[in-house]
């Protein structure tokens, strides 16, 4: 499994980058998601969002999960490509699989790329 | 991967069979005067139909039918879905013609004898469920849930209470709960299970507060796990003022032993198609009759059947409808699905008696532990305890990359219909199993011979998972390419004078 230390982490398993303000899905969710045949971002870009508000919803041939915002913020920029292309949260969750953009952000409760790891591991 | 699938056996359509000139049926000669035939420009020059005699279609429904796979085929262990077996004299009694040639805007004088059933079927409920009123009218388990959350939502504005939004939900519950509340816009609160797969008190209590309208509980849940502290989950939901909705798709653990109505639910949907044996999925209409503790059943939808003039020495009571003082109205046109539902689930009720349906319940709890028992060692058990109904395994093995996809799929080779996959959503690599209380320990032990035997298949020889199923009409579908590249093909002609082509009307634009 894989999680960047430059990354913080949700309990809800979305990655923020603090330094870009970007957001999405993490590998681990992927792996357990398998493949993903849907993605829907639910923000439109100018739009305030909540920390825990759903941002996204993601298909995969075993189920549907809600993706939620990991930090308070103006949605800055999404991810208009990863519609047509769902597999890419698939094939690259910390890089073209991002959903959306956050600008002046405020993060909620994170943990760091560790802890995720220990986090993930306890659930499996 | 642009292969294409090559069933082993092919049936055609019947457009394909057709044969022109070819015919099933010799009309008579008129008896009455002809007719002239409507204007040309009216009528269409041609109407492409199949021409086949009767022997023909019959023996291609017959030979598509058993392409299926069905209840009265074989072993249907579908989690949460309690495919029973489904008693032939139900067939009987929903054709009596009495029942079958009837209309609903008859008078209801002239269908008593109807009536009286669902007043029967409504009192029935009402015993086995121990709540004080019951709608027949929802059309299926999930259309129940909608009318009860409605119900819940009309209590509380009655009260002049509208700061109640939130619809709390246990994340083991069925996942057409939070749909249901969703669809009239109420704020879904999800509520965490414990270790021991009960609902974790603590964020339960935590989550209760004066915008709560209820807790949708599933009970058994779908881990098929009896809620040990179910009492104190209720007391803790009404102390905030809310209400428990119980969802019935589960009632088949419970028959004749637990009433919802006593354990103080104050609505339930009652799955007709799941525990009263009426055929589903894809074998016949749902039906989700709501059951209503005393304070609820002012609210019920309409109309409900009640008795109108009590009967005397001389004259049966009149039975009619009757509306709820403060109904929420109808959900759905007409009174509910009467022969395809209610008149099976009378017969079935009426056949078993209170004995028999306490069989029910306990041979249906006991066939899932048996089964439990003898998959314990071969599949890692999350939440192992005693089981109701059913119960959940994971499909999974340790250093292996195989799925519950690759066993269920290798099921179909043994010939049994695989569990439910991937459901509930807290198990990974979840197998639902719910052998229901029809299938005899034969059946079960074949069943669970073939799970063992996948899973030393799956030590031994995993690519026989991964191309599975063999011996199917289909191998191995790509489910993910169906999922991502979603062509519908169908569309209706613009000239039905023309030929069927698979040609697209221009009309339709891009696709």
């Amino acid at each position: 499994m894989n999680a960047p230390s430059r990354l913080k982490y949700t309990k809800t398993d979305e990655w923020y980058d603090p330094a870009t303000g970007k957001v999405g899905l993490t590998d681990y969710a992927q792996s357990h998601l398998s493949d993903i045949v849907f993605v829907e971002i639910l923000v439109e870009a100018g739009e305030t969002v909540e920390v825990g508000k759903a941002i996204a919803s993601v298909e995969s041939v075993k189920a549907s999960a809600e993706v939620y915002a990991p930090a308070a913020g103006v949605v800055a920029e999404v991810n208009k490509a990863i519609a047509e292309k769902p597999e890419t949260l698939n094939q690259d969750p910390y890089g073209q699989g991002w959903l959306i953009r956050i600008e002046n952000s405020l993060p909620g409760d994170l943990m760091d790329a560790d802890a995720y790891i220990r986090y993930c591991e306890e659930r499996d | 991967m642009t292969e294409t699938l090559t069933p082993k056996v092919v049936e055609p359509t019947l457009f394909e069979l057709s044969s022109p000139g070819r015919i099933g049926v010799t009309m008579p000669e008129p008896d009455v005067p002809k007719a002239d035939l409507p204007p040309a420009h009216l009528l269409r020059s041609d109407l492409p139909l199949p021409e086949l005699a009767e022997v023909d279609v019959v023996r291609h429904y017959l030979r598509l039918s058993q392409f299926n796979y069905s209840v009265d085929g074989g072993f249907y262990p579908l989690g949460s879905c309690t495919m029973k077996y489904n008693p032939k004299i139900n067939e009987d009694t929903c054709r009596l013609p009495g029942f079958l040639y009837t209309h609903p805007l008859q008078p209801i004088e002239t269908v008593q004898g109807n009536l009286e059933l669902m007043y029967l079927l409504q009192e029935w409920l009402k015993e086995i469920s121990g709540f004080a009123a019951v709608s027949l009218q929802p059309a299926a388990g999930a259309h129940g849930e909608l009318t009860g959350v409605l119900i819940m939502r009309a209590y509380h504005k009655s009260r002049g209470d509208h700061k109640r939004i939130k619809m709390l939900i246990p994340d083991s519950a069925h996942g057409t709960n939070p749909a249901s509340s969703g669809m009239i816009g109420l704020q879904v609160v999800q509520i965490p299970s414990d270790a021991r797969g009960n609902v974790d008190l603590n964020a339960l209590k935590a989550a209760c507060d004066d915008a709560v309208v209820g807790l949708m509980l599933t009970n058994p849940n779908t881990l098929g796990l009896f809620d040990e502290n179910i009492e104190e989950v209720i007391r803790v939901v009404h102390e905030c003022g809310g209400l428990v909705y119980g969802d019935g798709a589960n009632l088949n653990a419970l028959l004749g032993i637990v009433r919802p109505g006593d354990l103080g639910f104050d609505v339930m949907h009652f799955n007709l198609h799941k525990t009263f044996s009426v055929p589903h999925g894809g074998g016949g209409p749902g039906s989700g009759p709501i059951g209503v503790a005393a304070h609820l059943a002012d609210f019920l939808p309409e109309p409900i059947v009640g008795i109108l003039e009590e009967d005397d020495e001389e004259t049966p009571p009149l039975f009619g409808f009757i509306r709820p003082a403060k109904s929420i109205g109808r959900i759905k046109a007409f009174y509910g699905h009467f022969g395809g539902g209610m008149v099976r689930a009378f017969t079935y009720i009426a056949m078993h008696g209170a004995e028999g349906l306490k069989q029910v319940a306990q041979h249906a709890v006991l066939n899932a532990n048996y089964l439990l028992a003898r998959l314990r060692g071969s599949y890692r058990v999350p939440y192992d305890r005693i089981c109701m109904h059913e119960f959940v395994v994971e499909g999974r093995f340790e250093g292996s990359d195989l799925r519950a996809l690759d066993i269920s799929k290798r099921l179909m080779d043994y010939n049994f219909h695989p569990p439910t996959n991937y459901f509930p959503l807290i198990v990974p690599e979840a197998l639902m199993i719910e052998p229901t209380e029809t299938e005899n320990k034969a059946t079960l032990d074949a069943f669970a011979d073939a799970m063992i035997q996948i899973a030393e298949e799956a030590r031994t020889n995993p690519d026989l998972l991964r191309a599975a199923p063999h011996n199917t009409l289909f191998g191995r579908m790509d489910e993910v390419r169906a999922a991502r590249e979603l062509v519908l093909c169908c569309w209706l002609p613009e000239d039905y004078s023309k030929p069927l082509t698979d040609e697209q009307p221009a009309s339709l634009g891009e696709r």
